[in-house]
This record gives C-alpha cells, structure tokens and sequence, in this order.
C-alpha cells in the first residue's frame, strides 16, 4: 500500500529561543528545526504498515528552503521518499493555507492513506489534516489508537480514542487519518538508515507546479492575524509536598478545591 | 545526523563501560558487538559488501564520538578501518567478496601488521620475509606493537620478498592476509601499557607461517607504498579519536569547574580557570575543523594527502595530551584519582602522539613539501 505522511519541521525544542520576525511571526529559517513530534508518531505508524502490508511511504511538507535538513530524518527513520513545498509566496501562510497547499500536493499522487499528527508543537491548531480531507473529499479518521487496513476490501478500520473509551471506525480508502501517541514511540533512525537517507529523493516543488496561485496563499490573505507576542512569564514559586502518599493527597487536593480547580 | 546517532548510543551506552575496561585491561568484546549491531563497524566498507559506505569524514565523526567517552572503544573502529585499508585499496575483487562482508558486519576482527621492533619510524627496515615456495608464500618474523592483533581474525602482515639489494627499500615489502588460525603463527605476548588498556597490543610472531598466493595483497614489492597510502588514510582517524579524547575531557572539566566551590564560589569564575577552559575549547575546534577538512581532501584525492593526514594528526594529538593534561589540573587532587575519568583521558591521549606514525614522523612528512629535494 501506497501512505502519504505530512511531516511538518518544527522548532526545536532543544536548540530553545525561536526567533521572530518583524511580524511577529515564527523566522523558520533562522530557527534550528526538528520533525514535528507528533508527526514522527505518523511515520512510525505509517512504516509499521508497509512492513506488514508492503507498499512504501512519502513524506509530504511544506516549509522553507531548509526544509529538506528536517525531512531527511524522516527518510533516515525509513520513508522511501519526500516532497517539499516550497515557495517564497508561502510566508506568512495561516492554517487554511496550509491545508490547500498539501491538498493540492497530494492531488498527483497515488495513495490508500493519508497519515498526519494529531497538532504541531509550534502551531498547535490541529486543524490541517481535517482541512486537507475537507478539500480531496477524502473519509477524516481521527484520533486513530490502531489502524487496521483491509487491503483487499480497499476499506481502512481506526479505533478512535474517544472521551470514554473508543469508537471504531470504517471508511472506504483512500483516507486520512490522525494519528496519536497510543500508535507506538516512533523508532530511533539506524546507522544504515541514515546513510541510506542520504541518496534518498526530496522533491523540491513550487507552487506554480501543484497548480495552486500564489495570490491564494501567504500572509496576505492569512485569516489570522499575529497582534503580539510575549513571553511567559517566568514560572512562579513551586511548593513541593513532600508528604507521605496518603498525607500529601489531602494537601494536594486541599490547594486545589482552594483555588476552586477541583 | 549520524554523529548524533553515534554520540547517543556512546553516552548511554559505552560511557559506563570506559572505566572498567580501563581497569581491567580487557577487549570489550560487549561494546564491539554493539558497535557491530548498530553498523558502526560497517562504516569504511562499501554497500556492495554488506557495508555503509560512509566517507572519511562520516567514519572520523564515529570515531570522536566514541573516543569522547571510551578511547579503547573508539580504536575497535579505527583499527578495523586501518587493518582492511590496504584490501580496499589494492585488494582484488575476489578477496573482497571472501573478506570484506565478514569485516562489515562486525563478525571479524582486522589488524594492521607492519611495525617491528627494529622498524618502528622506519618501516623499510623490515625485516620480517615471506619466501616464495610453490604456489604459497612462507612468511617469517616478528611484529610488534600491534593493536587488536591478539583479538583479530585476520592479520594485514608487511614482509620482505626480495633478496636483490638493487631492489631500492621501499620496494622489497609485500603485502599479504594471514589468518589467525595458520600455523606458525602466534601471540607471543601482550603490551601492560600506560593507556587505551583495553585495546590488546599484541607482538605476533610468523615461524614458517604458509599462505597461499591468493592471500598477497597487491602486487609484490607494492607492500611499501600500499602502507603508507594506508596510514594517509588511517592517520585522520587517530585524530578523531585524539579530538573525541579532549571534547570528552574538557566536558568533564567545565561541569566540575561549573560544580566545584571554593572561596564560596564556583571555580569556573575565577579567571584562571575560566581562562585555562576557553583555551581548551579553542584548540580542540581548531584541531577538528583541521581534522575535517583534512577527511575532504583526501577524500577527494588530494595529491597533497600525506601532508593533510599528517597535520590533522599532529596537531589533534598535541591538543589531546594538553588539553587532558589542563583538565587534570582543574580537577586538582580529583584530577589525579580514578574517581573522574581525567586521569585516564590523560594517558590515554598519549598514545595519540605516538602510534600510525609519531609526531615527529608527521612533521617530517609535512616538512617534505616544504623542503624541495
């Protein structure tokens, strides 16, 4: 089976200071990037299903130029190939945007699945993927704890995490599907993964080459719109119970009904 | 990427292992086989034999990273690159089918025979000889300070084969493979050295040691230089490790530095300390980018690659011994104990000035450029 993963390159947590522009948003060029953590949750679950069904697995992003410095992790944890769109009218893209870009991506390609993560750690809207299903018409799977494809029926079973338990889900494929952290940890890239990702092909299109207008996408007709940007503040001082079990559950739940939080 | 990837399985993995095996001078036959799961020992080999294919560079950057926390470790990698450089440089096809995919896998072990005890700097003084009989060449001598050679399954030996005295020195060597388990060859005894305890220096002895012709590599008489393209090849990966010894011994000395108070404050602020880390880092970025760029060149053939390897090599070594040295002595007393791993970092950076040829044998490689003949 053919699976499309959208794979989003992230700041990373670990170099810390994002850098913004004078817009107040995110200067992505400029900040050390990783794969979007949840996105890497897709890719684990999307690997595990072409090593049970076979197939092979593409990973889709849009993202500046240095994108491809992000996306080769994903190809050294196993995905056979990458697409990167990329295109100097996409600054400043908001999440409609976003979901356009990748739907008209994926129109070329042939798949069963799209996998996608449940948010970004940057945008954290998690409106994308059910956007991208919006426009292809594609069945929207979310929250998927397990997925179960029956590729000789071409239909796709996702157990849904629900609020008490899980809903179970059939739709024909082609489809998208959400992805949680109940797939499974995502795998640590080997040495010959690596090196092979090194051969491996990314893609670069414009937007002139999925057929979307420039004028449709960017910053000046994002819906949304950055006013300001502060940093947290720094975190208050932390009062530590260091009561025995039964003693410091009573002092716990004492400071939170306190602040009516229970 | 891949140096990340090395870097984390040497912290959380070999790291715990470096003082034990310093203490007890064993080959850690645990971390090689971990090196070899992780296809860290397939990094010189090419892909058609089971190997990565990683360049100079990638196979430099897994040697710091395990130097940096094991120098013993990092050596597992660097002598199974020295011992098969001379069958992936002149080796026929048939040989590196036979060979190299057991090498790339990790299943075997290769040593690199070439220094005696009369031929240390001077390796055309050998005097070890390999007599042609039949279709089998007899090989009899002696090697001496050979690493890994009492743990390998294949031995890289450099003998003599011409009587003729109007043979010029550096062509009477050749180069042949001798496995471990042919008779006449032996273990005569194993090194107590002041450094890299774990990593077996061996003197192999060859009495009548028979090897078919198929196991000479390289033409007769090519021994010589086939070394030497081997040591230009092999020198950037003592630099790593010397680079990885000092990155790993500087890391110990700024976190105690940043630990460790005195006259109630820390002393990585006070200014001599502070100073004597700045100089630290300083010297080991210049050694590594020389180490790098080094890797480039002769990866891409350079024709000045003597001279690139030589120069990484000695100026990482004499980085390494400083820079442990300067870490020992901001640890002080706890420096000089085997309860922080300064100590061993210091001897063993040592070795790094010595071995794949000595300082001294770097700066007249480098000077042979400079001065015309």
């Amino acid at each position: 089976m053919q699976i499309v993963v959208l794979v989003k390159p992230v700041p990373d947590p670990a170099a810390g200071g994002e850098r913004l522009g004078a817009d107040g948003r995110l200067d992505r060029a400029a900040t050390p990037a990783v794969v979007n953590a949840n996105d890497e949750y897709a890719l684990e679950a999307a690997l595990k299903l072409v090593e049970a069904h076979g197939g092979e697995v593409t990973i889709v992003s849009m993202a500046p130029s240095n994108g491809p410095e992000t996306m080769r992790k994903a190809l050294a944890m196993g995905a056979h190939r990458g697409i990167h769109v990329t295109d100097d009218a996409l600054a400043g893209s908001d999440h409609v945007s976003t979901a356009r870009v990748l739907a008209a991506a994926l129109k070329d390609l042939e798949y069963d699945l799209v996998l996608a993560g449940a948010d970004t750690s940057d945008g954290l809207a998690g409106v994308v993927p059910a956007g991208v299903a919006a426009l292809l018409r594609l069945p929207y799977l979310s929250y998927a704890a397990k997925i179960e494809p029956d590729t000789d029926a071409g239909r796709v079973r996702v157990r849904r995490i629900s609020p008490t338990g899980y809903d179970v889900l059939e739709a024909p494929m082609p489809a998208l599907v959400v992805c949680t952290q109940a797939l499974g940890e995502p795998r640590y890239p080997s040495l010959k993964g690596i090196m092979a990702a090194r051969s491996k092909e990314i893609a670069a299109k414009a937007l002139s080459d999925i057929g979307v207008d420039a004028a449709s996408v960017g910053g000046a007709v994002a819906t949304t719109k950055v006013l300001g940007s502060t940093a947290p503040p720094p975190r208050a001082a932390t009062r530590v119970v260091r009561e025995p079990p039964d003693v410091a559950a009573r002092e716990v739940v004492e400071f939170l009904a306190q602040r009516r939080i229970v | 990427m891949l140096r990340d990837a090395v870097r984390v399985l040497a912290d959380e993995q070999i790291a715990r292992r470096a003082a034990e095996i310093d203490k007890t001078a064993e080959f850690p036959w645990d971390v090689k086989e971990l090196l070899a799961s992780h296809d860290i020992l397939g990094l010189p080999f090419p892909t058609q034999y089971g190997g990565l294919g990683g360049e100079l560079l990638t196979i430099c950057l897994a040697i710091e990273q395990i130097s940096r926390v094991c120098a013993t470790s990092g050596l597992i990698l660097a002598v199974q690159e020295l011992g098969a450089l001379p069958l992936l440089l002149a080796g026929s096809d048939e040989q590196k089918e036979r060979w190299l995919p057991d090498l790339a896998a990790g299943r075997t072990l290769i040593a690199f025979a070439l220094t005696e005890a009369e031929a240390g700097s001077d390796a055309s003084a050998t005097r070890t000889r390999a007599r042609r009989d039949g279709d089998d060449w007899v090989i009899d001598g002696s090697k001496r300070f050979i690493s890994q050679g009492s743990v390998a399954d294949l031995i890289t030996v450099f003998a003599v084969t011409t009587d003729d005295s109007d043979v010029p020195r550096h062509k009477r060597l050749t180069c042949f493979i001798v496995e471990k388990d042919t008779a006449g060859f032996g273990v005569e005894r194993i090194e107590h050295k002041m450094g890299i305890r774990g990593s077996p220096t061996a003197e192999l002895s060859f009495r009548g040691a028979r090897v078919p012709d198929s196991h000479r590599v390289g033409a007769e008489g090519d021994g010589f230089r086939i070394a030497m393209r081997t040591l230009d090849r092999s020198r950037p990966g003592i630099a790593a490790q010397a680079v990885g010894i000092a990155q790993g011994a500087l890391e110990v000395a700024a976190a105690y530095a940043n630990e460790r108070k005195q006259f109630g404050k820390p002393i990585a602020e006070f200014q001599m300390i502070a100073a004597m880390l700045a100089d630290m880092d300083a010297a080991i970025e210049a050694a590594r980018q020389l180490l790098y760029k080094a890797c480039t060149e002769i990866e891409s053939g350079a024709a000045d690659a003597a001279r690139w390897s030589a120069m990484c090599k000695l100026v990482a070594g004499d980085t390494a011994m400083r820079v442990t040295t300067d870490a020992v002595q901001v640890l002080g007393g706890y420096g000089y104990i085997d309860e922080f791993p300064v100590e061993r970092m210091m001897r063993d950076a040592k070795i790094t000035q010595l071995y794949e040829g000595t300082q001294q044998i770097q700066r007249l490689v480098i000077a042979r450029a400079l001065v015309p003949k």
